[in-house]
């Protein structure tokens, strides 16, 4: 008999994805905790910060400070999908929902894109709007000096650049440590920590340490995307099947 | 190579209606479920080995064992959830290899022993996920009629987490139905079901059974394989026998007579041994079992000896052995086997 193969169907990313959204906005967790609490924790000491800085303060030391204030947002992107991520299969799995869902046609890589793509939207929705309220919240109270700094291109693109890059690599740890974990806390514990190290370098960038260039910037971006992109096909790879059904 | 006492596919249909069944499923001809000495190994540790059967299209097969059996191992075996460690299989006409994994899942529906709903979706919420993960056309039709073979019509917005057990087991039976698969494999179907939620759902099967669709039913609740199945298969890490029920009480248990009298005989030998159709007897509560060589023939002879020796006949007919005494006398084998 002709087995046509089936092949990579968005229809069935999309019915994941759907399904996870659905169930976010249900989960008093997800919506109160990750999806708000967290958020404005990463944003009120940013603005606290800002609005401390003295006018007459250095242009290098004023450089240090935004960078410092910026890096606590990017720590949204890093830890909201962190939590996120490390339930999408453990979770599943403590649910008893994986069985069915396997039993389906879907192939591993449909599934970890579906439950990607269901992190990375309200991460990235909820990382964007927080950076906006910083902005706005910049350029309505800062000082003249500190909005002009903020609003350099350097920051806003480190910004806009890595927000999506830092929550990608965040989102594929918190998977990989999912599928291989038993237990739905210690998998979120761990992918907290896992994904704080693509930090380091945009600490290092928007404190000055790596002087920031637009090439620099857009390099390492490409970098970050490269790994995300080897991450997926990895956890695409070690996603076995038959250890997450009988545990052995 | 271990075989079960008899092997042979019975692509009988004593219902008939596997003719329609195999229309149905435009699977005419073939066997849904073909499976050649298949075995599972998790390390030293057998799940199952060297297991063969087929399944005829409209087919329901009965998979009875005891709890660590490996019934469901050889579901998810068969579900391309885990490779088995020797053996082939076809499964829905595709054979069974990672490769086919995506095709075969598209063409058989599992339920697993739990329902596995989304607690915080709805009925509809969780069936169109599936209808999704399927890549079905016409998704409220065919969940409309899902609900409608499960009951459920009414529930399409209730959140899963609200509704009992026996409500959530029919949401699963529905979600299995949305693609009209050439195999429905239930597991363990009414596991933990109330006497009313289990009434519910063999009347669901029975009605899958109508219609055609191929069921194959692992169990250890031998009254539901025995109520619902065409042929089943005992399973204790091998295949132990395969058969109708009534073939596998016949294959093990010769044809008898129970009698039972007001008062036992004062002489059996010489009551009973003279009947010629009686090979032997012995005494059971209230009465004897006889062992005969034809229950139709032996009865009016029976019935005549013990009138002309004057005992009082409460009862006597041909003695009923359910699936459970099949069952029971091949674990009972397992247990001496294992003493020994």
């Amino acid at each position: 008999m002709n087995v046509r193969p089936v092949s990579f169907s968005w229809t069935r990313v999309g019915a994941i994805f759907h399904k996870e959204l659905r169930d976010y906005r249900r989960n008093r967790f997800v919506v109160v905790f990750t999806m708000s609490i967290l958020p404005l924790i990463f944003i009120a000491l940013p603005i606290v910060q800002l609005f401390t800085i003295p006018a007459d303060i250095a242009s290098s030391r004023l450089d240090t400070r935004i960078g410092l204030s910026m890096l606590y947002m990017l720590l949204i992107p890093a830890i909201v999908p962190s939590a996120l991520a490390a339930y999408s299969v453990v979770g599943e799995r403590e649910q008893g929902t994986l069985e069915p869902l396997l039993i389906t046609p879907i192939r591993s890589e449909e599934l970890l894109i579906g439950k990607a793509l269901a992190a990375l939207a309200p991460t990235l929705a909820v990382a964007y709007a927080i950076f906006g309220i910083f902005l706005a919240a910049t350029a309505l109270f800062a000082h003249p000096n500190v909005d002009s700094a903020v609003f350099s291109s350097s920051h806003l693109l480190i910004q806009l650049l890595f927000t999506p890059l830092i929550a990608g690599w965040s989102i594929w740890v918190g998977i990989a440590i999912s599928a291989r974990s038993s237990d739905i806390r210690a998998a979120q514990q761990l992918s907290v920590f896992a994904s704080l190290p693509p930090l380091v370098i945009v600490a290092l960038m928007s404190m000055n340490v790596i002087a920031p260039s637009t090439g620099l910037a857009v390099g390492l971006a490409a970098a970050l995307l490269a790994i995300d992109g080897l991450a997926w096909r990895a956890v695409a790879t070690m996603f076995d099947r038959e250890r997450l059904i009988t545990g052995s | 190579m271990t075989t079960a006492r008899e092997s042979s596919a019975l692509p009988v249909d004593p219902t008939g209606t596997a003719g329609a069944a195999a229309s149905l499923n435009g699977s005419a001809g073939g066997s849904a479920l073909v499976v050649e000495h298949l075995s599972k190994r998790f390390g030293d540790r057998v799940a199952f080995d060297d297991v063969s059967f087929e399944v005829a299209y409209g087919e329901v097969f009965g998979f009875l064992g005891p709890n660590g059996a490996g019934k469901t191992t050889t579901v998810r075996t068969l579900g391309t959830l885990i490779a088995p460690s020797s053996g082939s299989a076809t499964v829905a006409g595709i054979p069974l290899t990672a490769a086919n994994g995506p095709a075969i899942r598209a063409r058989i529906s599992i339920m697993p022993e739990s329902p596995g709903l989304y607690q915080r979706l709805t009925v509809m919420e969780n069936l169109q996920c599936f209808a999704g993960l399927y890549e079905l056309d016409d998704v409220r039709g065919r969940i409309d009629r899902a609900l409608r073979a499960v009951n459920l019509a009414d529930r399409a917005g209730d959140q899963c987490g609200a509704l009992s057990k026996g409500l959530r087991q029919r949401v699963a039976l529905a979600r299995a139905l949305l693609n009209d698969p050439a195999v429905l494999f239930l597991d363990e179907p009414t596991s933990g079901l109330d006497p009313v939620a289990t009434r519910e759902v063999h009347e669901l099967i029975t009605a899958l059974r109508k219609q055609g669709v191929t069921i194959f039913l692992t169990t250890h609740q031998l009254g539901e394989a025995e109520r619902l199945c065409h042929r089943v298969a005992i399973l204790s890490t091998t295949l132990r026998l395969i058969g109708r029920p009534d073939e596998l009480r016949e294959r093990l248990f010769r044809p008898s007579l129970d009698v039972r009298l007001r008062v036992p005989l004062d002489d059996p030998k010489a009551v009973l041994g003279a009947v010629p159709e009686v090979e032997s007897w012995e005494q059971a509560p209230s009465g004897y079992t006889l062992t005969v060589t034809d229950p139709e023939r032996a009865a009016p002879q029976v019935a005549r000896a013990l009138v002309s020796a004057g005992a009082d006949i409460l009862s006597l007919g041909e003695s009923r052995h359910s699936l459970e005494d099949v069952y029971l006398e091949l674990v009972d084998e397992d247990v001496e086997a294992q003493r020994r």
